[in-house]
């Protein structure tokens, strides 16, 4: 089945986070009791007039120049017109033909390979309310009604599931990084439709797509993907057509089902909305913009390379999201060694963090804390082991490394004289190892160490331990 | 003479001599209402109880001396297609019959700022769709002057009323001349302001680019105080202007030497009743006599306008209308069993004719492989109109013409003709089109029926139309006629 070439294609609308609606001064706020963020103008009464939030055209803006778009210097609204009870207007505000940019890409990474995605157009329009089915009728909540969102449409560079992937991790960095949007698909600030077709290597000309909906996740979306990529070979090579639909991903079955088959495009009817002017962007409000957007995770991790002498790999992961990347330069600054924030950022505290299901900011774990558990380690204070337990206190009720320390008595034990009187009294009770020792045993010495390690609690000091019972064992 | 038939000022000045308190200016508006409405038939909702408390309201204040609003215990009428707080606001339609407003327009917390009485709410024609006042939901309104002829639309009540002396004044709004044309009929003064100069916060739209509201009354001087009432810019309209509003009062000098008129021969051809010719030759030799100047020019592009108005205002009235679905407010149909059967049934049953001819006209325009011929195409041609007014106004300051090719008809006369009946605004959709004021004030008569004469302006030039149509006014009698009732 390898004569055949995928060709992906994704639209992302990604939330701007706002502190009001992008036509009127409701709130954003997620989670308030349904139709509470609401006035006349986003319930779409009669003869409200919207009027253009310039915090978001902001946002929009940051975001498309993050993305390397060019910005059109004269953008405007038109209406998507159609009848659905979560749009109360019947048309959406949205752009059509001056999206606020154009023309820009990404660099993703697959397996050690860099490939540019070009991304088509992103463009601000209004978000729909949201409908709750249930079994005596559909309820409609207007909060979400005009939170100003942008969509970002990728061109069909995209050839395999795994590049969407990358794609959408990248992408998702590079937004947050810019901190226009929070980008949590759990609260639907960042949804993703996938377009998918596939045609025999060395054509031209697409093949007919499927547009897969419900991807609630990014491994949804590929999974999704490389599923309808499999059922797209499988029906061309059967002798069967490609019908134009959209799917549904369903993780329970891990397939993609029919939703509905397309006749034809949708015809939205778009045009100028009349309510909204044009909007002139000139170079000093795009250069302040531009002067507003922080240090990309490209450049982060070539300065995490550069500055702190980290592997490529590490770099690349500490910079995923901005959150970690922060997090990892605030333990440097509260004076962590560079490779110890890494290695324990990289080890411990993402393991938790999966193991958990949790983001960094819902632990309790500081980088001063971090820091000051890595200095203790790097002073001798306490050993790796002792720090697990230090890490642990840590992450889940915060405080500082020292107290912790101090007040649950894990300061390690470096005295020579007191491990000395220890080792010997092992060494006394465990007679057997010592002859195995005598005998040529190596390994004895590793029990001999845990003999101690555990009559201290785990407090002594390794290396001095392994290195005393050595010297004793020498004596007998 | 009845006290309706005073002007603001006369009426300002017996208020401050104590010979008048609002409660009787106020009782005399209802006591006319209730004598000749269920003949006129202009209001849709009465404001009574609340009327009243408000006037007595006022008269505390003109005993305790505080500040008071710049129309200052005056009745108005509202056009029921502008928002009301808590007041019923149908557009005279079906699908909003029982809707209560939450929140008040702009153009109406002027008004309560100003001091006005809210009397009640207008009919008109559906949505303002409309040059007859026949395509209201719920009942025609008849013109004062001959109950058996309209009172144009879509503003007719709001024309009828004032022209009854129901009410002092009231406001309309104009989107293809549906302000002048009524004003003409019922012979008043009404006036499209240059677009952007009202606010439309709170007009429920029917075509965003084209609508203003504005004011209807019996003389310019009242008109003038109306629209300094109401002007100014608003930040919640994005296409309202920032722009300095002048004291309007203070263009009304009578003097109009030197002043340059241009007379479209477009708005003189064919189509055109010799009747109303005549009264506007009539009118220009008056003018002339006043030490204006008037020489034919052209507006060639006027012949596309009505083509170019009805494919922009039905496509933007085909989105605008869209959310009057039977979902949140409004008519609902009871008899549906699915989503899209609800919104059939509920727009099948709420809208009239008229509307959902303009809908299916918009739709059909905006559709995708009609949308460059037809959509696009009147963009450009109303860029093309735009100019010709432009040229105009680059040697003539204000263009003058009638307001409408003929005096009012039948009622029924053109029910059945919608393309005759779309005739009715051919010398006034331009305007709208340019989106620059224009002025309709009465000057005289054909056939026992009142014709308008149409002033238009630079844009945001209403105070030369206003000394213009000020000094016309003050030369003749005409604005002095008073329907018999």
């Amino acid at each position: 089945m390898s004569e055949f070439e995928t060709i992906i294609g994704l639209e992302v609308h990604v939330e701007l986070k706002t502190n009001s609606k992008i036509f009127c001064g409701c709130s954003t706020n997620f989670g308030a009791p349904p139709n509470t963020n609401v006035c006349p103008i986003c319930l779409g009464h009669p003869g409200v007039l919207p009027v253009v939030n310039h915090q978001a055209v902001d946002f929009a803006m940051r975001a498309a120049l993050a993305l390397n778009c060019e910005i059109n210097r004269e953008t405007k609204f038109d209406r998507k017109n159609y009848f659905y009870p979560d749009n109360p207007k019947a048309y959406q505000v949205s752009q059509f033909d001056k999206p606020i940019g154009e023309h820009g890409w990404i660099e993703i990474e697959v397996n050690g390979n860099k490939k540019k995605i070009g991304i088509t157009r992103i463009h601000m329009e209004e978000d729909a309310g949201k409908l709750t089915h249930t079994a005596d009728g559909s309820l409609v909540d207007l909060n979400r009604q005009g939170t100003p969102l942008v969509e970002i449409v990728s061109e069909p560079d995209i050839r395999t599931p795994e590049e969407a992937y990358a794609y959408l991790e990248k992408l998702k960095a590079i937004i947050q990084y810019t901190g226009v949007s929070d980008c949590k698909m759990e609260e639907g600030s960042l949804r993703c439709d996938a377009n998918i077709s596939i045609r025999p290597v060395g054509q031209e000309e697409f093949g007919t797509k499927a547009e897969l909906k419900n991807l609630n996740s990014f491994a949804f979306v590929q999974k999704g993907l490389e599923h309808e990529e499999k059922r797209q070979r499988e029906v061309v090579s059967s002798g069967g057509e490609i019908l134009q639909e959209t799917r549904r991903y369903d993780e329970a079955s891990k397939t993609t089902i029919l939703m509905r088959v397309k006749e034809g495009s949708d015809d939205y009817r778009y045009f100028p909305e009349p309510d909204l002017v044009s909007i002139f962007i000139d170079d000093e409000w795009m250069e302040r913009v531009k002067s507003e957007i922080p240090e990309l995770p490209d450049a982060r991790q070539k300065r995490y390379v550069g500055e702190f002498g980290l592997p490529e790999y590490d770099a690349k992961v500490l910079t995923m999201t901005k959150e970690m990347a922060d997090f990892f330069e605030g333990t440097i600054e509260a004076g962590a060694d560079p490779k110890q924030a890494s290695n324990w950022i990289m080890g411990e505290v993402s393991a938790y963090l999966n193991n958990e299901g949790k983001e960094l900011h819902q632990t309790a774990l500081t980088a001063d804390g971090l820091a000051g558990m890595i200095k203790l380690i790097g002073n001798g204070t306490i050993s790796n082991k002792i720090a697990k337990t230090v890490f642990k206190e840590l992450i889940e009720n915060g405080g500082d490394a020292e107290k912790i320390v101090k007040e649950k008595g894990l300061v390690q034990i470096s005295d020579e004289g007191a491990i000395r009187e220890i080792v010997v009294k092992i060494l006394d009770k465990n007679e057997q190892s010592v002859a195995d020792y005598k005998d040529g045993k190596e390994k004895a010495v590793g029990f001999l160490v845990g003999q101690v390690m555990k009559e201290t609690k785990g407090k002594a000091n390794p290396p001095l331990v392994n290195k005393l019972i050595v010297e004793e064992l020498k004596k007998r | 003479m009845s006290i309706l038939d005073k002007k603001i000022s006369e009426l300002h000045q017996l208020l401050h001599t104590k010979e008048l308190s609002v409660t009787d200016i106020v009782d005399a508006s209802f006591d006319r209402i209730h004598q000749v409405d269920d003949q006129v038939r202009a209001f849709l909702t009465l404001n009574e109880e609340y009327s009243r408390i408000k006037a007595k309201q006022l008269d505390e204040k003109l005993v305790s001396g505080a500040d008071r609003g710049l129309l200052f215990g005056m009745p108005i009428g509202i056009k029921d297609n502008i928002v009301t707080k808590g007041i019923r606001t149908t557009c005279a339609s079906r699908i909003l019959e029982n809707f209560e407003p939450i929140y008040d327009s702009t153009v109406v917390e002027r008004l309560t700022e100003a001091d006005t009485i809210m009397m009640g709410k207008l009919n008109m024609d559906e949505f303002a769709m409309g040059s007859s006042n026949e395509n209201s939901g719920f009942y025609p309104t008849h013109n004062p002057w001959d109950l058996s002829c309209v009172p144009g639309g879509s503003s007719g009540a709001s024309a009828a009323a004032v022209s009854a002396g129901e009410v002092l004044f009231s406001l309309g709004s104009d989107t293809g001349g549906s302000i002048r044309q009524p004003a003409a009929f019922c012979g008043v003064v009404g006036l499209k302001p240059t677009y952007g100069l009202v606010s439309r916060y709170g007009l429920v739209a029917f075509a965003s680019s084209l609508d203003q509201i504005g004011p209807i009354t019996t003389n310019v001087e009242d008109n003038a105080y109306l629209l300094q009432a109401i002007a100014g810019n608003d930040p919640m309209d994005s296409t309202s202007a920032k722009v300095d509003i002048p004291d309007y009062l203070a263009s009304l000098t009578g003097e109009v030497k030197g002043l340059k008129i241009g007379v479209p021969k477009e708005y003189l051809g064919e189509g055109v009743e010799p009747g109303v010719k005549e009264r506007v030759m009539e009118a220009l030799k008056v003018l002339e006599g006043l030490g204006a100047t008037w020489e034919e020019v052209s507006l060639p592009h006027s012949r596309y306008a009505l083509a170019t108005y009805y494919l922009l205002s039905s496509s933007e009235a085909s989105a605008n209308l869209s959310r009057f679905d039977g979902v949140r407010y409004g008519l609902r149909s009871d008899n549906s069993n699915n989503l899209i059967d609800m919104y059939k049934q509920s727009r099948s049953e709420g809208f009239g004719e008229e509307v959902k001819r303009r809908i299916m006209l918009g739709t059909f325009a905006l559709s995708s492989g009609y949308y460059v011929a037809y959509y696009k195409k009147a963009q450009k041609v109303r860029t093309l109109i735009k100019e010709d007014f432009t040229n105009v106004f680059e040697k003539y300051d204000v263009i003058i013409g009638p307001t409408t090719p003929s005096a009012s008809f039948k009622c029924g006369a053109m029910t059945k003709d919608p393309l005759t009946m779309y005739m009715n605004d051919i010398l006034t959709i331009p305007v709208n089109l340019a989106g620059v004021p224009a002025i309709s004030v009465p000057c005289g008569f054909s056939g026992g029926l009142p014709i308008g004469l149409q002033i238009i302006g630079k844009h945001f030039d209403e105070a030369t139309i206003y000394k213009v149509a000020h000094a016309f006014e003050q030369a003749t009698e005409h604005h002095k006629a008073k329907p018999k009732l």
